[in-house]
């Protein structure tokens, strides 16, 4: 199944694994150590995140190590600033757009 | 002019929210003018380089208001406010569509709705915006689109400024 990054960036935990493995690759059970939470229930936000392509899967031994794809962290802040650049340039519009009509209410 | 104005900006996926708040320093009833008289409405609504231009409008509940966003080149993207509640200097409500230049529909992108609300903070005025749409999917593809578009046309305009040189 695919998923969008938007589904792994809504819940809290998921946000709070990408933090952590933002740094350094980490396995699921050291993952899983840092919440108070079920393996299970770790298990369960990693198999999301990685249905979003947002992990690296590293093999060393026996052991899986997650780190987090950063580039496509980027795209999610590079959508947003878009969309958030329209609105901004657009306010600086009104914000020009009410000085000038100020101005032309103090010429009355 | 001031430099400190707050903007608030925050996308909720879950319920295919957007929502804007921004502070202007200006009093309300010239707040409200901007947002709700298409002489003014037409003179920032639309990112520059593209300009927004106004067909029709009726500012009235069950009015609607019928405008393009122009590119340099002279590209036409048309949409239809269609007003449903208003409460003079308060808030207003509207659902906007894609359409043709006609005002009919395009039911390739369904539609969004708008509440926005106005408040007096001090000297300054707090707009609070709320966009909701049917899914988030075509939102983005929405956003996307018009950066494009907003994209190219600066850049067709960059051309003919230069090629004037």
């Amino acid at each position: 199944m695919k998923r969008d990054i938007f589904q792994a960036i809504a819940d809290p935990t998921r946000r709070a694994i990408l933090v952590l493995i933002s740094s350094t690759a980490l396995t699921p059970n050291a993952i899983a150590e840092q919440f108070q939470t079920t393996r299970q229930a770790v298990s369960k936000h990693i198999k999301i995140l990685n249905e979003c392509d947002l992990l690296e899967e590293k093999k060393l031994g026996r052991e899986i190590y997650y780190q987090l794809k950063i580039e496509k962290m980027k795209e999610v802040d590079e959508w947003l600033e878009q969309f958030k650049a329209i609105w901004e340039q657009r306010f600086s519009q009104l914000d020009q757009v009410l000085l000038n009509l100020k101005a032309k209410e103090n010429e009355k | 002019m001031r430099s400190d104005l707050l903007m608030n900006f925050s996308v909720d996926k879950e319920n295919k929210t957007v929502n804007v708040k921004r502070e202007f320093d200006a009093p309300l009833s010239n707040v409200w003018s901007a947002w709700t008289e298409p002489e003014i409405l037409d003179l920032w609504w639309a990112p520059a380089p593209l300009k927004s231009e106004t067909k029709s409008m009726e500012f009235k509940e069950g009015g609607r208001r019928l405008y393009a966003m122009v590119g340099p080149e002279g590209a036409q993207g048309w949409s239809t406010f269609d007003y449903t509640s208003i409460f003079p200097k308060t808030n207003f409500k509207y659902t906007a569509t894609f359409c043709d230049a006609e005002g009919n529909p395009n039911s390739q992108f369904g539609s969004s709705f708008w509440d926005v609300t106005f408040s007096e903070q001090g000297n300054s005025t707090i707009v609070d915006i709320t966009i909701t749409r049917d899914s988030f999917e075509e939102l983005e593809k929405i956003i996307e689109m018009g950066f494009k578009q907003g994209f190219t046309s600066a850049m067709e305009g960059l051309d003919k400024i230069l090629a004037e040189k």
